[in-house]
């Protein structure tokens, strides 16, 4: 297949999953499941990685920083820029891509090739709508906090880098990350948090719907899954960061 | 009843069904018989509306269902009910949570009141009550098919659709199920349409048999002219095994 027609093929899907649902109260209930599935289910392995990139991010600072000619506060400063703009929405979407991408693509395509995606049809059930809605809609409300949960341990991190080995001092690091606070940075991280949410659920829901045949060919689309959102998500990081902060 | 009017199919220029014409009556166990790749499984798929038609009709008792848009279909896909060949449960359900779903779905009326229905429904096709909070993992195949069927009639169906109901069951328990599917055929007086490859069920159930071979409808008659066949595509398929040989031989005596 072409990608033009892969194109053509997720446009209706997505057309199809935003088409009126059954009933309103089972799609909301699937909703509240799929946020704690997505949501509550991410937070750990997001405290783990954030608590780790923001120390390592201040240790990198202190020492490439180590210049009498920058300020002491450039450390906690820059652990803190680099959190929002990038390693909270970026880095942790990339991971949540391998997380929740992955189990995306293998339920759906489990259910496709095991027939359960027809049974729902032949019941007079839109599947599109009662299976990939909730996923998505649950997506875009929690990436956003879970990226802010990620901002925030990040910065935790630092400090606790900050704390246990000494390189910079606490005052300076909780002055570095109080420092000249652009407000619009988290608008930024909250806008490509929800566009990488959109993504990964999305094109790993069409990947576990386009699966045929197997337990190989449900494995062959959760690696296209993780790897397709991957690639879209640094395209899309690119494009948002030249639309929303350089243009 | 259902009516199909010269129905075809190809995928890629590959004819799958050519010019096919049967009549399903209500109330009765219509088999589509035929070897593998003969094309049963994409008729039945056509049936149902999985696959769309190059040509022909299909009618639902009169309603020409196969000319219908996404809307409508949905409207008599409600009175369908169908087992699959793996039995398709959802595995992130119990037994119970499956046949209460089209229910939970589709029905104005009360969760307990959905609940009656669904464990109704699973008395029905003698499924025990300990069983009801086990997930789809957790029964065997034959269980699985029954719960399928309880999932099939919980709206009270007009027809019911079995691919291959007896695939991967020992004698017994495919004796069990094709006895279940003969007694809600009476019972709701729905039409049923079952996919067998399983000479044991042809002779047992049904009411109405289809030969479908290389695509096309090859042949048609009740069990008693199956015996009596002079087909030869006919008698090469339901005679394969010497035991049915010499079931023939012994029908021809009498």
């Amino acid at each position: 297949m072409s990608i033009f027609s892969h194109l053509g093929k997720y446009y209706i899907l997505m057309a199809q999953a935003f088409a009126k649902p059954d009933k309103f109260k089972v799609v909301w209930k699937r909703v509240i499941d799929e946020m704690e599935a997505i949501g509550v289910g991410s937070i750990p392995i997001v405290a783990i990685l954030s608590i780790f990139m923001g120390a390592v991010t201040l240790l990198q600072m202190a020492y490439n920083f180590s210049s009498p000619l920058v300020p002491d506060y450039t450390e906690g400063l820059a652990t803190r820029d680099t959190m929002i703009l990038e390693f909270a929405p970026t880095i942790i979407s990339l991971i949540l891509a391998g997380k929740v991408g992955s189990s995306i693509a293998g339920n759906l395509g489990t259910m496709k090739v095991t027939e359960q995606i027809d049974a729902l049809e032949i019941m007079g059930v839109n599947p599109q709508s009662y299976l990939i809605m909730p996923k998505m809609v649950a997506a875009l409300c929690v990436f956003p906090f879970i990226v802010i949960v990620s901002i925030f341990l990040g910065t935790m991190g630092g400090y606790l880098a900050s704390l246990l080995t000494g390189v910079v001092s606490i005052d300076k690091y909780v002055y570095g990350i109080r420092y000249d606070f652009e407000p619009f940075y988290i608008t930024y991280a909250l806008v490509k948090a929800e566009f990488f949410a959109m993504i990964i659920t999305s094109v790993s829901a069409y990947q576990g719907f386009i699966t045929s045949g197997g337990p190989k060919e449900v494995g062959d689309s959760i690696t296209r899954a993780v790897v397709y959102s991957c690639i879209i998500i640094l395209l899309f990081d690119l494009i948002l960061t030249q639309l929303l902060l350089t243009a | 009843m259902i009516e199909i009017k010269g129905i075809s199919k190809s995928f890629e220029n590959k004819d799958v069904l050519t010019n096919i014409d049967l009549n399903l009556e209500r109330g009765k166990v219509n088999m589509i018989i035929g070897k593998s790749g003969a094309g049963k499984s994409v008729l039945l798929k056509c049936l149902v509306g999985l696959f769309d038609i190059d040509s022909g009709h299909i009618l639902y008792d009169g309603r020409p269902f196969s000319d219908m848009g996404y809307q409508k279909k949905k409207e008599i896909r409600k009175e369908i009910g169908m087992l699959f060949q793996g039995s398709a449960l959802f595995d992130s359900k119990t037994v119970l949570e499956n046949v209460m779903f089209p229910l939970t779905i589709f029905s104005e009326k009360s969760q307990e009141e959905i609940k009656e229905r669904a464990l109704f429904c699973l008395r029905r096709v003698k499924i025990e009550e300990q069983a009801n909070n086990l997930f789809p993992a957790e029964i065997s195949g034959g269980m699985k098919k029954r719960v399928a069927i309880a999932r099939a009639i919980a709206l009270q169906p007009r027809y019911l659709f079995c691919d291959e109901p007896n695939s991967g069951l020992d004698p017994q328990t495919s004796i069990v199920i094709d006895n279940l599917i003969k007694e809600i055929t009476l019972e709701f007086d729905i039409t049923t349409v079952v996919i067998s490859h399983d000479m044991n069920s042809v002779m047992e159930i049904s009411d109405f048999i289809s030969f479908i071979h290389q695509g096309q409808k090859w042949w048609e008659g009740s069990r008693d002219d199956i015996l009596t066949s002079e087909n030869k595509e006919v008698v090469d398929f339901v005679y394969a095994s010497n035991f049915m040989k010499a079931v023939r031989e012994s029908f021809k005596k009498k």
